[in-house]
């Protein structure tokens, strides 16, 4: 497994003006309103390793998602993948090439999958699209092949979405991923509508893939027991910045920035250890008004002066980084976790 | 998946499914469904059903000139409804007459949904300043009647071309006029449903893969905002035949010639006067009937592919 | 939790829907009681029952869904059968309601003062002053900042969150000895979540009010609540103590269910899988409900339907822990229904 970058997102920026229309503005003296939703994101992803995202609603991990596939030019930065600059698009030919090495998994098993078609349709569309079946009797081993890769059966392809439950959809939006062949799965909460006894299967399902067909994922997750059970590397995201970046033991076990240990304590106690959880405070504000320098200022039980005024940067530290004053001035100390049952 | 198999099927699920079942359970519904049947036959069977041919000039002789009804004195059971001035028999004059009255409703109907579709179609996936620009057209259009739209287009083609050109191509131009002043709601309805759709994922899937906006629109967007269609049609059928009717009632429709139920109603109103009521009446019950059965049926179908009304 | 009239007592509750093509059983024979102060957690995947049971002892079914059987009793007194009037005054007043949606809970027209005072002036004899000095102090109890300016403030001003504390101010404003709250947390952020839990069991502690949670998350629960139910396809699989039924469930599904959960304690290569999905209600297999997924099923559950017995300290439906067990066992085929 190559180390390094295979993935690699350098100052990534995407901004949405949600200001009122020209005329409001002119007649009632509003002000533009942007949304900073991905304000300056550094991330490696060597090949083969599952990158988890998390970070609660309005942090920008959907955005960061649907940056990197391509929903939307980027406002600033580059993406880089396998060496190449996808984030200047346009074109087809070997940007074609370069799509179909790259796909996504959605949320919604509901929304994802179109209504009106046939499921060998959905999942044929791919293959169709990128030229990579010879004939029809290939183009349906191939569709064939998909399903039972996902534990479904080739007879599934003539029925319709709704026929299926939701688990079952997923599993269907799975094969339709994996229909080009690609390398790099981006993967936005794929489980978070789901039950969970289905989500264990999709997960498991994912991890078998992962396995046989030497994927990458980036995994987009508010749940953090999902994230540490599935990831190689873990990144916590709070209103459009990257707070802390880590192997995902090391994050778990020795979280550094204080949102982090926030999220943490959130985490419910299911082994009934009756392990000590810091009360957390406050709301995520909104993304239309950060708050100035470390957006995180007004939750945070450790800020500063500085804190205040001047955004922290990303110190490597431990095999991963986080963008703390505390940390960097030492004025917090990191203490090891364990969420092992007591005696 | 072979098309006798997978038909076959298709009609198992729909003879069970939730339409069917609240289509036998009204009685109104199904009388609407039968009165369109009825007339519908009729009309479209003309050639082989009618007692008569009207238009004919050959078969026809004025020494059968206004006769009344069968059923009253002096009536003959050969022209059970009667005849007019020029002996035609009013049953068969309407039987020709609603057959091309449907033809230009359908038409038109057709007309509105291909311009309506296309625009709300375009207006609703690309958005910004094609939406703006389009949906004030519709605005503007609005905010005239439709009949007055019709009569500008159809004045303004008269005025271009000569009046014997004009007979040959009134069909078209009608059907176009009609056509052309209905087409708003098609289009503000889909553009509702398309800009719903085109956030969902599926759509973004297939922008993932990198398909051109015209395919996604056309195959994925298309097929799932179609649904409330087939209602506004429906209705719409009732609302061009009668435009249909009121333009050829106003002389401005169809010729004489080419007699559509409005231009019957037309020919017998100016006979109104002299006593011969039969000659407008028959033509006015089989239009109302018409309308009012197509409109039951299109109120039936709204509330029946309602899911929240279930 | 035995010695006292129970708070809520529910027995044989049975919830059908009416459809053209037969009658779907959504709650099957269901029956649990709640303490007075007690937190009951009814958990369950989608399709459980477990919000429509919620939903028939509110008394706000919406049709053509209609209880079928069993009663409901309220300190004693049946409510299950109750005109729409009487079972209005004692919504509100007895038994207060919490939603998943807060958006959707409140009414967007009229300020949270108007339905915090409304609510309360229905339910108790105080004057209009009397009233809003009462909602001040629950908006206060319920933490939301500036209670004083905001209370006159209308709901689209508040956060999800905040919305939520409203939401839980007006279920508790008139007093109620129960409250039904259904998914209270799922629409909100974890950080949010947490809060929200933690001021609920305070105020219910505070107000001696027991609390009947339904919610899929099994974390909610573990925070939450005393005893545990859980549902499968309409039924209840177990029921006990939360300590018992997360640490060492008794019924195959619990367990099942548990395993699926990813921990921080054990980090495993396999989360632990329940092939197949919950039956459909029109589905539903004969004996145990669970028996096509289960693998320590025997012929016994393919055709008799096991009651709650005990087991353990809790109590579970299933045969393995009745004296005669399963019978001969029937594993389960190789490739089961695929889920």
């Amino acid at each position: 497994m190559a180390e390094g970058s295979y993935v690699r997102i350098e100052g990534l920026k995407r901004y949405f003006d949600v200001s009122p229309p020209w005329l409001v503005r002119v007649l009632e003296g509003k002000p533009r309103q942007i949304v900073q939703a991905v304000d300056g994101i550094d991330i490696e992803i060597a090949k083969g390793e599952t990158f988890s995202l998390v970070g609660e609603s309005g942090c920008g991990k959907s955005t960061v998602a649907r940056l990197v596939v391509g929903l939307y030019p980027p406002t600033a930065g580059r993406i880089e993948f396998d060496g190449n600059d996808i984030a200047t698009r346009r074109g087809q030919g070997a940007h074609s090439a370069l799509r179909r090495r790259l796909q996504m998994i959605f949320q919604d098993p509901f929304a994802s999958l179109n209504p009106r078609w046939r499921v060998f349709d959905i999942i044929a569309e791919p293959i169709r699209a990128f030229g990579l079946s010879k004939d029809k009797a290939d183009l349906e081993k191939q569709v064939g092949d998909l399903l039972r890769q996902v534990r479904l059966t080739p007879a599934d392809g003539a029925k319709y979405p709704h026929e299926f439950s939701g688990g079952q959809r997923q599993r269907i939006s799975i094969a339709r991923a994996l229909a080009s062949r690609p390398e790099f799965l981006v993967c936005d909460e794929p489980t978070s509508a789901l039950d969970v006894s289905v989500q264990a299967q999709i997960l498991n399902l994912m991890m078998d893939l992962q396995r046989r067909l030497r994927l990458t994922y980036l995994f987009i997750s508010h749940n953090l027991a999902v994230v540490y059970h599935i990831s190689t590397r873990v990144g916590v995201m709070y209103l459009g910045r990257l707070v802390e970046e880590a192997p995902t033991d090391t994050l778990f076990r020795r979280p550094k920035h204080p949102y982090t240990r926030m999220l943490l304590d959130t985490i419910p106690d299911l082994d009934m250890t009756g392990r000590q959880r810091a009360p957390v405070a406050g709301e995520v504000p909104s993304p239309l008004n950060p708050p100035s320098g470390c957006s995180f200022h007004p939750r945070c039980p450790f800020a500063n002066e500085r804190c205040t005024v001047e955004r922290p940067k990303a110190l490597p530290i431990e095999g991963g980084s986080v963008a703390c004053h505390a940390i960097e001035e030492g004025r917090l100390a990191i203490e090891d976790r364990s969420y092992a049952a007591r005696g | 998946m072979a098309g006798g198999t997978s038909f076959s099927r298709w009609l198992h699920r729909a003879s069970d499914s939730d339409v069917w079942w609240s289509f036998r359970s009204s009685s109104l519904t199904i009388a609407a469904a039968v009165v369109t049947a009825l007339i519908l036959i009729l009309s479209f069977l003309s050639p082989l059903l009618a007692p008569h041919t009207p238009f004919d000039p050959s078969t026809l002789s004025l020494s059968d000139g206004l006769k009344p009804p069968a059923w009253m004195p002096d009536g003959d059971w050969a022209f059970p409804l009667g005849t007019d001035d020029q002996g035609r028999d009013v049953l068969s004059a309407i039987m020709y007459g609603t057959r091309l009255s449907l033809v230009v409703g359908m038409a038109s109907v057709f007309v509105s949904m291909l311009i309506g579709i296309t625009l709300g179609l375009v207006s609703g996936y690309v958005g910004g300043v094609t939406d703006a620009v389009i949906m004030r057209i519709a605005d503007v259009q609005l905010t005239f009647p439709a009949i007055l739209v019709a009569l500008l287009i159809d004045g303004v083609v008269r005025g271009l071309i000569s009046v014997q050109r004009h007979d040959e191509i009134a069909l078209f131009v009608i059907i176009g006029a009609i056509g052309l002043s209905f087409w708003v709601q098609y289009a503000r309805t889909i553009r509702g449903s398309v800009m719903v759709e085109k956030n969902k994922e599926y759509v973004q899937a297939a922008r993932v893969i990198g398909l051109s906006p015209v395919l996604i629109m056309v195959r994925h967007v298309l097929p799932n905002v179609t649904g409330p269609i087939l209602v506004i049609a429906t209705i719409n059928l009732g609302l061009a035949v009668i435009s249909e009717a009121t333009l050829s009632f106003l002389g401005v429709g169809l010729p004489s010639t080419q007699p559509s139920l409005g231009t019957l109603i037309r020919l017998g109103n100016e006979l109104l006067q002299s006593g011969e009521w039969w000659i407008t009446l028959f033509p006015s019950i089989t239009l109302a009937a018409l309308v009012l059965a197509v409109n039951l049926l299109g109120d039936w179908l709204r509330d029946a592919l309602n899911p929240k009304l279930r | 939790m035995a010695g006292n009239v129970p708070l809520l007592e529910v027995k044989n509750l049975r919830v059908e829907f009416p459809t053209r093509r037969g009658t779907l059983l959504a709650v099957d024979d269901v029956s649990f009681e709640i303490a007075p102060g007690e937190v009951l957690g009814v958990v369950g995947e989608s399709g459980a029952g477990k919000s429509l049971t919620g939903n028939a002892i509110i008394g706000l079914l919406e049709p053509p869904g209609r209880i079928a059987g069993g009663e409901v009793r309220l300190e004693g007194q049946r409510i299950d059968n109750l005109p729409y009037e009487a079972m209005r005054k004692v919504r509100g007043a007895r038994i207060g309601a919490i939603f998943q949606d807060p958006l959707t809970s409140l009414n967007p027209l009229y300020s949270v003062s108007r339905q915090l005072v409304e609510t309360i002036q229905t339910h108790l004899p105080l004057s209009a002053r009397e009233a809003r000095a009462r909602a001040l102090d629950l908006l206060k109890q319920v933490g939301i900042p500036g209670a004083e300016q905001r209370i006159d403030h209308y709901p689209h001003q508040f956060s999800g969150g905040m919305r939520q504390r409203v939401v839980i101010a007006l279920a508790l404003c008139a007093g109620p000895r129960l409250i039904v709250a259904d998914e209270p947390t799922t629409a909100l952020d974890v950080s949010i979540q947490a809060q929200i839990i933690a001021l609920l069991k305070k105020l219910c502690r505070e107000n001696g009010t027991a609390v009947m949670l339904v919610t899929h998350d099994m974390g909610v629960i573990a925070e939450t609540a005393d005893r545990v139910a859980v549902m499968y396809a309409g039924r209840i699989a177990e029921i006990g103590p939360v300590r018992d039924v997360i640490k060492n469930a008794r019924h195959p599904y619990t367990r099942g269910l548990m395993g699926s959960i990813p921990s921080l304690g054990v980090r495993t290569e396999r989360l632990t899988q329940i092939d197949g999905s919950m039956p459909r209600l029109t589905e539903i297999p004969a004996g145990c409900a669970f028996n096509p997924r289960c693998t320590s099923r025997g012929e016994r559950c393919l055709v008799e339907r096991p009651d709650l017995m005990a087991a353990g300290a809790s109590r579970a439906a299933c045969w393995l822990h009745d004296a005669r067990g399963v019978g001969t066992p029937v594993p389960l085929a190789r490739e089961a229904a695929h889920g």
